[in-house]
């Protein structure tokens, strides 16, 4: 019982004058601009630089904050601006210009430009906030809800906002208690099996041997997947709350974060989180006052998808090469240097900290009853706004494309999804209304994966799709077993054939034959999985396999052999010279009517004369097969 | 890869420098990789050797760390470092599209340093900037949305930049 009022008092105690300056900060113009990787890539330190210097011009009282993301990447750069006065407000799409005139006309003269505002973040009688789209609707943060909206390189943002209570409510339970917490929330793993979290926990906290050890598995692998990487990024320290509670259940005193190589900066805030942790007394010794003690250490990973493996990322952290083994033992009996081991996504124990604070009942009020609590999926690919979202298991499709992600860009037709990257499959516009847990995506052909979502249109070959996959995993493959090095070289070099033209009728049962064997045949899940994108794509759209193999035609003009660019000559402005300008290889030339056309030999199929085109003319079109081209220049079309 | 006495004596006493600060367990030898990496640019021979002898391995088995991993070059690679992300959001938004332009201007393939070291050409399974599709790393920046014509732009900058240096082309 006294340890109970210990842990809660040491963090009381961390807490005096924290949520003051939090609150303080506040009191006085506050401009927080998103600049996790997206945001920088989209030129968020500029903008930042930008509200900065204005703020020096002009002398003003006033701070600016880098912040994480808070899942609208769509509209990157973006900042949240507290006005004392006004709502916090939201503004995207910023630039260098508009971040400057903000500063004069808001901040100065009290206007809040409400022409570039994204939404309020809270609710007024003016703006609306983002709950009121949509999105919004379907949205639940939980685990994203700080980010992009605290300093991520700052702790004390991260305590004023309630963080590591559940480190303390965890501190005065048992271990046992906090297992059985997490066993009865049903909490599942978010890195893409789904296996149940307390049965990894279990074994590991009464194996006989006391060193023990645990990982946060951050070796986000799977292309069209960045919520390990934003989460990182926008809020470090609730993933190392997660992991410290972990530890303290299972009974491990050293713990690492297994990062992967592309995300340096990720890797640098949550080197600080874990210094700053340290320093307050969260981490090390006698851990907020209590007998327990935990260091933890990052490991970089070294560019290996399979690595995203368990017994894979225990091999390279010993120093071999990340080979996956057979299991059992489970790396819960016999893992790191042979001891006791747990592993978990970055997403699984960022949710920990809310399951031990608020309870497992709260955790499974949201969800399916099978797969409780909710979920980040990354929109990627052909929506209007991509980005992060967190939302209950059990949301449908439908609404993640059309409510969170508004649709398809520029008016194209809705294809197909594609979930669960290389390891997924691509689910058609008729399963759309699938509520998406582990369960029925696993039943309709693909799998939930990490969550990554990438949103294919009408211009998306799918037998590319399934070759770009293909490839990845024949790459990724380690080579241990047979059928997946082989197999998968197999299957790719048909799609090959298939995309260039050269498919054989046999080509399609060739291929599922092959998945079959190299499922059956494979001891990880890169292998298990690797041919789902082919499987998935025969299965939806197998009339696009029989379009290439049989005529010799991408449908969606997509592979680049299968088609060829024509420029309509009743459609081509003749005085224009656009196109003729934007070709990098001097294909495009005019006929003796200043009519436009393209030397097939020289073109590299490139794309640019299509997007150089005015919009008014539309006269560059793609034709497949490419021998469409003589067609119509024949009938002079 | 023939180096020269000068590359292999550096290689060979940064890596003693970097090797000094760990211990031999196995478990320090893909963070002392990553390192000489980090100093050099890449792996070089001698330096797998020296780093061998420190961690009491078969030379191979570094040999076999290095070219297990996607992260480690054999090669020294270029000033600067052209990564175009090749991730599915990528891809369908024409990724390729920008490796071939790069390709066309360097007059190099993927993986191929250009012959005055100036770039080298790499491929990245995907940087997690999906939303700002195709995306291209230069050195440490970040840049999305690419295409064809600003791949023109970014080398034809360069090369002002260059000029005004006085550096020969």
């Amino acid at each position: 019982m006294s340890e109970k009022i210990n842990a809660y008092q040491s963090l009381d105690k961390l807490k005096s004058g924290v949520v003051e300056n939090w609150e303080a900060l506040k009191q006085k113009p506050l401009i927080m601009v998103g600049s996790a990787t997206c945001g920088r890539a989209a030129g968020a330190v500029e903008v930042a630089d930008s509200f900065r210097k204005e703020i020096n011009r002009l002398q003003l009282d006033a701070s600016v904050i880098e912040v994480g993301c808070m899942g609208h990447c769509y509209a990157e750069p973006m900042a949240v601006i507290c006005n004392p006065g006004f709502p916090g407000i939201c503004y995207g799409y910023l630039d260098e210009g508009v971040a400057s005139r903000l500063v004069q006309d808001f901040l100065v003269e009290g206007d809040p430009c409400v022409e570039f505002a994204l939404a309020a973040t809270e609710t007024n009688d003016y703006i609306p906030t983002f709950e009121d789209f949509p999105r919004g609707t379907v949205e639940k943060k939980h685990v994203m809800e700080h980010c992009g909206f605290i300093d991520p390189e700052n702790i004390d943002h991260y305590l004023a906002v309630d963080g590591y209570r559940g480190l303390a409510a965890a501190l005065s339970s048992s271990p046992d208690q906090v297992i059985e917490e997490v066993k009865a929330s049903g909490l599942r793993g978010r890195g893409g099996a789904g296996f149940p979290t307390w049965k990894k926990w279990d074994p590991c906290s009464k194996a006989a041997e006391k060193t023990r050890y645990v990982i946060c598995n951050g070796d986000e692998g799977d292309p069209g997947a960045f919520m390990d990487r934003t989460l990182l990024e926008s809020n470090p320290h609730l993933v190392v709350e997660g992991l410290a509670i972990a530890a303290y259940a299972v009974g491990a005193s050293r713990a690492y974060f297994y990062i992967r190589a592309e995300y340096p900066l990720a890797v640098e805030r949550v080197a600080k989180a874990l210094d700053q942790a340290a320093k307050y007394g969260l981490l090390g010794k006698s851990v907020l006052g209590t007998d327990f003690s935990l260091e933890i250490e990052i490991f970089q990973g070294s560019g290996a998808f399979v690595c995203g493996e368990e017994t894979a990322l225990i091999a390279s952290m010993e120093g071999r090469p990340g080979l996956p083994r057979h299991r059992p033992p489970f790396p819960s009996e016999s893992g790191l240097n042979g001891n006791p081991t747990v592993i978990d996504n970055v997403k699984t124990l960022s949710l920990v900290p809310f399951i031990i604070q608020n309870g497992s009942s709260w955790f499974k009020s949201m969800g399916t009853p099978g797969s409780p609590g909710t979920a980040i999926f990354a929109l990627a690919g052909k929506v209007v706004n991509t980005g992060l979202a967190e939302v209950p298991v059990g949301t449908t499709l439908n609404q993640l494309v059309y409510d969170v992600g508004s649709g398809i860009a520029g008016n194209k037709q809705f294809k197909a999804v594609q979930i669960g990257g290389p390891s997924g499959g691509c689910l058609p516009g008729e399963v759309l209304d699938t509520p998406i847990d582990y369960d029925t995506l696993t039943r309709a052909g693909a799998m939930m994966g990490s969550g990554g979502m990438v949103v294919l249109d009408e211009n998306d070959c799918m037998v590319e799709i399934a070759r770009f996959f293909l490839d990845f995993t024949q790459k990724e493959s380690c080579g241990k077993c047979t059928f997946c090095r082989l197999g998968t070289k197999h299957m790719l070099s048909i799609l090959e054939r298939i995309t260039k033209g050269q498919g054989k009728p046999e080509d399609i049962e060739l291929l599922l034959e092959l998945a079959e064997d190299i499922k059956a045949g494979s001891l990880c899940g890169l292998g298990k999985t690797a041919p789902n994108p082919v499987i998935s794509t025969i299965r939806y759209f197998r009339h696009e396999y029989e379009a290439h193999i049989n005529e010799k035609r991408c449908p969606s003009l997509m592979c680049k052999d299968l088609i060829a660019y024509y420029i309509l000559p009743q459609k081509c402005e003749r005085s224009c010279d656009a196109c003729v300008g934007s070709c990098p290889v001097e294909a495009i030339y005019s006929n003796e009517n200043r009519i436009k056309v393209i030397n097939q030999e020289k073109c590299v199929k490139c794309d640019s004369c299509m997007v150089a085109c005015p919009p008014q003319y539309k006269a560059v079109v793609k034709v497949s097969p490419p021998d469409e081209v003589t067609r119509k220049e024949k009938v002079g079309q | 890869m023939i180096l020269t006495d000068e590359e292999i004596r550096q290689a060979v006493e940064k890596t003693r420098e970097i090797t000094a600060g760990y211990d031999t367990s196995r478990g320090s030898l893909i963070p002392v990789l990553q390192k000489i990496q980090d100093h050099l640019g890449y792996v070089p021979a001698p330096a797998m050797k020296e780093t061998a002898h420190h961690f009491g391995l078969a030379a191979v088995e570094v040999y076999g760390i290095v070219t297990f991993y996607n992260q480690f070059r054999l090669t020294p690679p270029g000033k600067h470092r052209i990564k175009v992300c090749m991730g599915t959001a990528c891809h369908m938004k024409g990724g390729n599209i920008i490796m071939e332009s790069w390709e066309r201007v360097l007059k190099i393939k993927v993986g191929e340093t250009t012959p005055d070291r100036e770039f080298s050409l790499e491929r990245v399974a995907c940087v997690g900037c999906c939303t700002m599709a195709p995306v291209l790393v230069k050195d440490e920046t970040v840049v999305g949305k690419m295409t064809p014509t600003k791949v023109d732009g970014m080398l034809f900058s360069h090369q002002l930049a260059n000029k005004k240096e006085g550096m020969p082309q």
